[in-house]
Formats: structure tokens, C-alpha cells, sequence
């Protein structure tokens, strides 16, 4: 008997998946010339595909499919509207720049929405082998993006740098996963969260954890598992980059967060300790290599590094109370989407500048506040966001992450909540560092009157990430409601 | 209630931001119309301000024109404003002196000129601080005060003198990691009492609080505030930043942004935590004196203006701590009217001081000389503000000495009398050698005759818009010093309400 299946739960990945079969068919039959139309589906496809997450939404209801593997809750939802208005900015970043490199067009987009099919699926994976199908559709298609630049051999070796370590993670995941369900005998990650709840977890299982925790911690780019991240931010495409920093990284977290919750929760002494380790080593190697690069891509690297690790914070404590747990599940999904906002805009005006200087190179930004006053504005908004100063959205990332700490109030939590804050301080020296060349530095001969143009999408791009940076950091609200709604189902 | 007192506070904080949207929106090359926008801005707010001077309820000792609506629901934040006796004076300096500020640059916008940018900052500091002055919500409190940072630091980075990046930066991270402790403390109350709220948690007066805790979470914000302040041996950041900055970012630092910390102490650190503040005083008090004295000391080390008056702001800012360290209401009403002369006085010094480096193009006191020869008024006004910085009798400086020195002879109960009758010796040295380095400067600078190097120079005495901005500042401060009721009557009432803990 087939199970029966709830179409409008599913409405968005329908949309998504209709979407990408007509951008590639259009892709297909559309003249050269008329190619760039195939950006417009795609951007047309995801905007469709948000008005099922606010009918979901509204309706209110937990929906669960496919015996438990399929839920989509508040949590879910939060993810799937995120990853949306993610993919919608990315294309907003991509339009230009693909059109105008002589890329393939119409294949950028599909695969591009292939990963964010996966993105959607992945918010209500509640299933092992679920979270492993949305885990690799979302990263097959970004090992293709990150070596879309098919002629430059930066590009090439980001993409292999990625695919290997990639595979590499999803083996010692799979690995992992299959320990997990051979000692609970189910695939459900509620079933594994009622084994482990019995007690007595036999040392494999730690194992298992362990290696399952290890393989995200390669999907959240996660110290020691980064070292792809660097090459493969610098090497591809920047609205790839600016992709993989924000959607896949949350992806990474949306899995972690479900499997770490409903599956592993009950036995914190088997999780924690590897979490623990994680965003400590992420927070402050992270920073400390940022403090010393020269590129804007690669600082952004190493920053989006440092606040993966700021993200882990919460989830290392979240097994000490109720109340921590609850912080802390507020406290991921708060902080994945300001640190979207954030650093999307900050890719974009990277993308913005690079147009002109045709350099990645921090000292290119020397003397923007003369000739780009706006520009330079808006990406001195973002460092200060990322750097988490008031009144700009990031405070109340970091607000909500401390808050959890200490919730959590165990000795291990302050400690890791001390070295969050030292790391928030060290940060601070990099992001500044940007403002000061865009503010202090004279700016190169000759271009003192002339105001860089950004094409139309683009700026519409980082009209939306700017007025996100600036209500949420003043009206928190906003953000801090999603969060709180966001509770998993069972 | 009516519709004023509903929406005077709010409308007083963010007309500037309003005003600082519209000046982003005007080209960078309509200079009247930016220019215009900002005092038009700057303005409305004083009006709204002094709207408020008629409204405000001078029998009253709590908090009024409250506004208290949802903000940030998960964390219990809330946006509460309200203003009683202690922010009113605090508030109406900072509109006067931002007016000032508005009007003072009118013609002279330091180098690399940019009028734009450099008023928008302006507006928006604006808004920083006036917020900080009437916020009742800890979070709110913290935002406000932090608003006030950025644009600071750009001010002096962008527009400041030779060794600007250095002392922007020590600034900004000087102030960083004070705020940084005092954001975990206020997390500590709240995850201790559970409320952001000032106001509740002065009704609680420190609660059920183990004593222990009490004290950590009072080191945290002490050392936020004192950095702010700043208070010995936070303080190095203050010369450089002071000596680096732009005129008016000098003004505003000195006449608001050092009060956000003394404010800090009196509205949230002492009422919150009465029992921790006990513990402490004595160790404010000795930092406080330790200030004054070298504060005062490193004046006479001295050569150039704009230093030594950022040195004597240490000092002076000393007696204001010594007056909160007393922890008597006496004391905390003296502090408060140090507070509000020593903005009065230092900003104008830095004005002046100002105005002496655009003419004579330095400001180091050797070269300098005979300032009363070459522009009497700019040399009488400048004479004048040394009489009364230094705490000449009739003039708004010596209420906030005199009486903070006096209260020191008899603190509160629980404090140690006899240290603080120890820390009164040593501040009454202090005006001592206030007097001393004052008149050694006001000797160098006015007196004499005029060096070599500048005696051919034309040096324009005031200009109009300087006239337009600094009148109405010395008024304040002979008003003030003749009637230092104007202050003390609405900070009395407030004072004692919001420090009952102490017992009167």
C-alpha cells in the first residue's frame, strides 16, 4: 500500500523540483541570447515556492509522513522559508555575474535549485537515511558550482579540494550512521532517541555519534574538519561562495540540530564533549587565522569559520537543562539567520567591488567611503554586524548565544562561553581592519569621483540584507519570534 | 495622561536619527541643505526638550512620562523610557551642547571636510546618548550605549589628527571590553532576578542575591562604567582619543559620552546593587582620589592644550566618583551637578581649545602666547572658563567640587567614615593643583606676549557662529553658579527615590 501523502506539506519541494525541470527544459530550447531568461524562472520558481511555507505556516498544524521520516513542524518550516529567501538573494548575486562571465546559464540555475531542493527537504528530515539523501543532494550540485569557472584552475582545484574531503565526510558519516542504526535497529531518529534514552549507551554508540557529529562538523566547516574552506570559498564563483558560507553551512546545522535533539539528546555525556571541542577549536583558530589574511574572501572564509563555531556554542551546552535546550534551539536558529543576512551582504558587496577592482584584495578597499560612500556604508554595517556590535543584527545573535550559555551555567559552559567571548573580541580586529581601509585609507588615483556601479539585481540583493542587518539588530523581534515558534515536533 | 507625556522621550531621542535618515538622503554637495537638516534636527529636539523642562513634574520623585511597550518579548526586554530628576539636566545639556556642536561646524568642518558623513554621525550620537539618558530597560540601556561607540570612533578615525587610527582604535576596544563585562552582568541579574527592568530591579534592591554574587556582578559593570568614565587606571585611552579628535567630537566626548558612565553608576550599579556598592566604596572613593591627583599631576606634565584638558577631565571626573562613592544623597546630587558643569566647562574648553588650534595651527602651549593681545574676546572667554573650571565660587564649577568634597566628611551608613575622611584631604589638595595647572595654562596661552612665529598673523577674534554656540553654554554655567538650585531642586527629589536603599 502506498503511504499517504500530504500534498500541500510537500508543496514547496514540488514547486522547487517543477522549477528546476523547467528552467533546465527552457535552458534547452531557449535561443542563446534569450538564456538569460532561464534566470527569471528560477527566481519566479523560488519565490513560488516561499507561498507554501507561509500557507504551511499559517495553517499551523505538525504534519508527519512516511512513518516519522517526514515532519514538517514550525522547525522545519523556519528552515524552508530561510533556505528560500536565501536562494532567492544568491540568484539576485548570481544574475550579473553569470550572464556576464559566459557561463553556462541555464545549468547554473538548476543546479544550483538541486541543492536548495535538498536544503528544503533537510529541514524536515527526521530520519537517517532522509537526512543523508537531503545531505548529499544539497552537496553533489555545490561540488559542481564551486568548479562552474570551468577555465580557471583555482576554481578546478576548489572543486576537487571539496569533492574529496566532501565524500571523504559523507563516508565517515554513513559510517556513523550505520553503527547507529545497528544497535537501535531503527533508521527513525525518535526511535534512536527512545534507545538512547534507556540508558546504559554501550561504547560503540559513542562511537557512532561521534563520527556521525564528525561528518556534519565537515558540512559546517567545523575545526579541524575546514580545511576545504579556504580554497574552495577563494576558488569558486563568489555567489557560490556566498552560497555555501550561508545555505549549505545551515543545512549542516539543520541536520545537527534534529539528529542532536531528537536523536542524541538524552545521553549528553556521548555528544556534548565532541561539540564542546568543536566550537571552541572553530571560535578561536577561526579567528586567529582570519586576523592574519590579505584576501576578502579568504578573511570571510576563516570569519565564517570562526561563526560556525559561534553557532556550536549553544548545541555544546544544550544538554545540561530543559531550559538550556530550549535557548539553545532558539539560539542556533536565531543566529543562522542573522549570520545569513550578514554575510550574504557582505559577499555581495565583495561581488560589488570586484567589479571594479577586479581584486580580492583587502587593500583594494582602501578609500571606498570617497568614491562608494553607500557602499562603503553598507559593508561597514556588516563588518560591524559580524563583529556583533549594537545596534546592528549581530548583537542579538551573540546576545542569544550567551544567553544559553548560561542557561546552561555548568562549569564547561562558562568556560566555553569565556572563550566566545575573548574570540568576539579578536574578531572584532579583522572586521575593523576592513573598515578602516574603506574609511582611512586615501583611495587610489583617479578614482576619487567615480561611484562604482552595481547592476540592479545586485542591489536589490543587498537593499534586502541591509534593511535585515538593521530592523533585526533594532527590533529583534522579529527574529526572536521564529525562533521561539520554531520548536521540533516530537 | 496626555499625548505629550506619551510620546515627548521618544520623539526628544529620535528626531536626530529621523534627521540622520534624511541627510543620507540629500547629495553630498548641497552643503546648506545638510547643514540646515542637522540644526533643524538638533533643534526640534532641544524644543522637544525644553517642552519637557515645562511638562516635567518638579514635585515628583519617581520616573516620569514613562513609556513601557513590548520590545524583545523572549528575553523580557522592553522598550521603557522615562526621565526623573537625575536625567533631565543630563538630558537638556546634552540637546544644548549637540546644538552647539551643529552650529560650531557650520563653517569649519575639520579636514577631510565631508559634511555628510560627518553630520550624520553626529545626529546619530545624538541619539545614542540622549537614549542612554532615559532608558529603563538594561538592554535598551546597553543598545543606547552602544549606538554612542560607532559614530565616535569614526569621528575621530576619519576626521581626528596625526595619530587618529591609534587612538580611534584604543578607544573603540577600550570601550568594547568595558561594555562587554557590563552586558554580562546585566545577563547575570537577569538570569538571576529575571527581569531587564531598572526599575524592578530597584524595587528589588539586590533581592535574594548572595553577596559573593552580588559583588562579581557589580566588579562587571563597575569596570564598564569606569572605563567610560574613566576612572584611574582606565583611563589611557582618554588623552589620546581627546588629542586626536575632531573639535566637536572632543566636546561631545568630553561634555556627554564621560557621563553615560557616571550616569551609569547612579542609575543602574548603585540601585540595583546596594549592598555590593557598600562593599565597594571605599575602593571607588581611592580610585576617585587617585584620579584627581593624577589627573592633575598629568596636567602639569603637559605641553599641548587639548591633553592637558583631557587630563583635567580625569580629575575632574575623580570628584564626581568621589561624590557617588559617598553613596548620600548629598554626595550623588553634587556628582550630578559636577556632571552637568564639568560638560558645560570641558566642552567649552575644548571648544576653545578648538578654535586657538584652527588660528594658530597648534596647539602646543610653548609656541603659544598673548592670546589676549591678538583676540581679547577668544582670550576672556578662555580665562573665564579657567576661572570656572577650576572651581571659582559663583561659577557652575564649584557646586560640583565643594559639595562633593563636603559629603566625603560623612558618608553612609556602612562605609568607613574615617577613609573617606582621609579621601577629603587629598581631593582638597586636588583643587589645589586644579588651580595650579589652570592658571599655568591660562598664563601660557593668554597671558604674555605673542611668540615671534605669529606675530604677523591675523587672528580673527569669535566668529558668529562660534558666538551663536557658546553663549547660551556660558549663560548655563554663570547661571548655574549663581543658582545652583536650578539643578539641585529637580535631582534632590529623584536622587533620594532612586538611592532609598541607602537610607537617605
Amino acid at each position: 500500500m502506498n503511504p499517504p501523502i500530504d500534498f500541500h506539506a510537500l508543496a514547496p519541494e514540488i514547486v522547487l523540483a517543477a522549477t528546476l525541470v523547467v528552467v533546465l527544459v527552457a535552458d534547452l530550447l531557449l535561443p542563446d541570447r534569450e538564456r538569460w531568461q532561464t534566470s527569471r524562472l528560477a527566481t519566479i520558481g523560488v519565490l513560488a515556492a516561499f507561498v507554501p511555507v507561509i500557507t504551511l505556516a499559517v495553517d499551523g498544524a505538525d504534519r508527519s509522513m512516511f512513518g516519522g521520516a517526514y515532519v514538517v513542524d514550525n522547525y522545519a518550516l523556519a528552515f524552508k522559508g530561510f533556505f528560500i529567501l536565501v536562494a532567492y538573494v544568491v540568484l539576485l548575486m548570481s544574475v550579473d555575474y553569470i550572464s556576464e562571465g559566459d557561463y553556462y546559464q541555464g545549468e547554473f540555475y538548476f543546479v544550483l535549485l538541486t541543492s536548495v531542493l535538498g536544503m528544503s527537504v533537510m529541514g524536515s528530515a527526521r530520519d537517517l537515511v532522509s537526512i543523508f539523501i537531503a545531505l548529499e543532494t544539497i552537496t553533489m550540485p555545490t561540488f559542481v558550482l564551486a568548479g562552474w569557472r570551468k577555465h580557471d584552475t583555482r576554481s578546478n582545484e576548489a572543486a576537487i579540494k571539496y569533492l574529496i574531503i566532501g565524500v571523504l565526510s559523507s563516508a565517515l558519516m554513513l559510517y556513523g550512521m550505520s553503527l547507529v542504526y545497528g544497535m537501535s535497529g531503527s533508521t527513525l531518529l525518535t526511535d534512536i532517541g527512545a534507545f538512547v534514552a534507556k540508558g546504559g549507551t554501550p561504547p560503540l554508540m559513542i562511537v557512532a555519534m561521534f563520527l556521525t557529529i564528525a561528518g556534519f562538523a565537515f558540512k559546517v566547516s567545523a575545526v579541524p574538519f575546514h580545511f576545504w574552506v579556504p580554497d574552495t570559498y577563494e576558488g569558486a564563483p563568489t555567489p557560490v561562495t556566498a552560497f555555501l558560507s550561508v545555505a549549505s553551512k545551515a543545512g549542516g546545522f539543520a541536520a545537527l540540530v534534529s539528529i542532536v535533539f531528537v536523536g542524541f539528546y538524552p545521553d549528553k555525556g556521548a555528544w556534548q564533549p565532541t561539540l564542546w571541542v568543536l566550537a571552541a577549536a572553530s571560535m578561536t583558530l577561526g579567528n586567529l587565522t582570519a586576523l592574519r589574511q590579505t584576501n576578502i574572501v579568504r578573511m570571510l572564509a576563516y570569519s565564517s569559520i570562526a561563526q560556525g563555531g559561534f553557532i556550536l556554542v549553544p548545541l555544546a551546552v544544550a544538554g545540561e537543562s530543559a531550559s538550556a535546550a530550549n535557548s539553545a534551539r532558539e539560539a542556533v536558529i536565531i543566529y543562522l539567520l542573522i549570520y545569513g543576512a550578514m554575510n550574504l551582504g557582505a559577499f555581495a558587496v565583495v561581488m560589488a567591488l570586484a567589479r571594479r577592482t577586479r581584486s580580492g584584495e583587502i587593500s583594494s578597499y582602501a578609500g571606498l567611503m570617497q568614491y562608494s560612500p553607500g557602499l562603503a556604508l553598507v559593508m561597514s554595517a556588516f563588518m560591524f554586524s559580524l563583529a556583533g556590535v549594537p545596534p546592528l543584527a549581530g548583537w542579538f545573535a551573540k546576545f542569544v548565544m550567551f544567553r544559553a550559555v548560561i542557561d546552561a551555567a555548568t562549569p564547561a559552559a562558562v568556560t566555553l562561553g569565556v572563550i566566545a567571548a575573548v574570540n568576539s573580541v579578536i574578531a572584532f580586529f579583522y572586521y575593523v581592519g576592513v573598515v578602516r581601509q574603506m574609511w582611512l585609507q586615501p583611495a587610489p588615483e583617479g578614482t576619487e569621483d567615480r561611484p562604482v556601479r552595481i547592476p540592479m539585481a545586485l542591489s536589490s540583493a543587498l537593499a534586502i540584507t541591509t534593511v535585515v542587518v538593521v530592523v533585526v539588530g533594532v527590533y529583534p523581534q522579529v527574529f526572536a519570534k521564529i525562533g521561539e515558534l520554531a520548536r521540533l515536533a516530537g | 495622561m496626555n499625548w505629550f507625556d506619551s510620546w515627548a522621550l521618544t520623539l526628544a531621542v529620535f528626531i536626530p536619527l529621523v534627521g540622520m535618515a534624511v541627510v543620507l538622503f540629500i547629495p553630498r554637495d548641497e552643503e546648506t541643505a545638510l547643514k540646515t537638516t542637522a540644526l533643524v534636527a538638533t533643534a526640534a529636539s532641544l524644543a522637544v526638550g525644553i517642552a519637557i523642562l515645562f511638562r516635567f513634574d518638579y514635585d515628583k520623585s519617581g520616573l516620569q512620562m514613562l513609556v513601557d511597550k513590548p520590545w524583545i518579548d523572549v528575553i523580557h526586554s522592553r522598550y521603557h523610557v522615562g526621565i526623573d530628576g537625575i536625567s533631565l539636566p543630563l538630558l537638556l545639556m546634552t540637546m544644548v551642547i549637540t546644538v552647539g556642536c551643529v552650529v560650531y561646524s557650520w563653517n569649519h568642518f575639520p579636514h577631510p571636510h565631508n559634511p555628510k558623513a560627518f553630520l550624520a554621525l553626529t545626529l546619530l550620537l545624538e541619539t545614542g546618548m540622549l537614549g542612554t539618558f532615559v532608558a529603563q530597560d538594561l538592554i535598551l540601556f546597553f543598545i543606547f550605549f552602544e549606538v554612542v561607540l560607532l559614530p565616535m570612533y569614526f569621528m575621530i578615525a576619519v576626521w581626528g589628527g596625526p595619530r587618529r587610527e591609534y587612538a580611534s582604535l584604543k578607544f573603540f576596544l577600550f570601550t568594547l571590553f568595558g561594555s562587554a563585562l557590563m552586558l554580562l552582568s546585566f545577563l547575570a541579574l537577569y538570569w538571576k532576578l529575571g527581569t531587564f527592568d531598572i526599575v524592578a530591579l530597584t524595587e528589588l534592591g539586590g533581592g535574594e542575591l548572595v553577596r559573593s554574587t552580588q559583588m562579581l556582578i557589580f566588579a562587571g559593570m563597575f569596570v564598564g562604567f569606569a572605563i567610560k568614565v574613566p576612572m584611574f587606571p582606565f583611563h589611557t585611552w582618554l588623552p589620546d582619543a581627546h588629542t586626536e579628535a575632531p573639535t566637536v567630537g572632543s566636546v561631545l566626548l568630553a561634555a556627554v559620552l564621560l557621563k553615560l558612565g557616571t550616569y551609569g553608576f547612579v542609575r543602574i550599579a548603585l540601585p540595583i546593587l546596594p549592598d555590593a556598592a557598600r562593599e565597594w566604596a571605599p575602593w571607588i572613593g581611592l580610585l576617585a582620589v587617585i584620579g584627581i591627583i593624577y589627573g592633575a599631576l598629568g596636567c602639569l606634565a603637559q605641553h599641548d592644550m587639548k591633553r592637558l584638558i583631557a587630563f583635567s577631565s580625569v580629575a575632574h571626573m575623580g570628584f564626581v566618583m568621589l561624590g557617588i562613592a559617598t553613596l548620600t544623597t548629598f554626595g550623588i546630587n553634587a556628582a550630578i551637578f559636577g556632571m552637568v558643569a564639568h560638560g558645560l566647562i570641558t566642552g567649552m574648553l575644548f571648544f576653545v581649545a578648538g578654535s586657538i588650534q584652527e588660528r594658530y595651527e597648534t596647539r602646543e602651549m610653548s609656541r603659544l602666547g598673548g592670546l589676549l593681545t591678538q583676540a581679547p574676546r577668544l582670550g576672556w572667554i578662555f580665562g573665564f572658563l579657567c576661572m570656572a573650571s577650576l572651581g571659582l565660587p559663583g561659577l557652575a564649577g564649584f557646586w560640583g567640587e565643594f559639595p562633593a568634597i563636603l559629603s566625603s566628611y560623612n558618608p553612609a551608613a556602612g562605609v568607613s567614615e574615617v577613609t573617606f575622611r582621609a579621601y577629603m584631604v587629598v581631593a582638597a589638595i586636588g583643587t589645589v593643583l586644579a588651580a595650579g595647572y589652570l592658571l599655568w595654562m591660562l598664563q601660557r596661552v593668554a597671558f604674555g606676549t605673542v611668540k615671534d612665529e605669529f606675530k604677523d598673523l591675523h587672528v580673527h577674534d569669535v566668529h558668529v557662529p562660534e558666538w551663536i554656540a557658546w553663549v547660551p553654554m556660558i549663560l548655563l554655567i554663570v547661571a548655574l553658579g549663581i543658582y545652583p538650585n536650578l539643578i539641585f531642586r529637580v535631582t534632590d527629589g529623584s536622587v533620594g527615590h532612586v538611592l532609598r536603599a541607602f537610607g537617605g
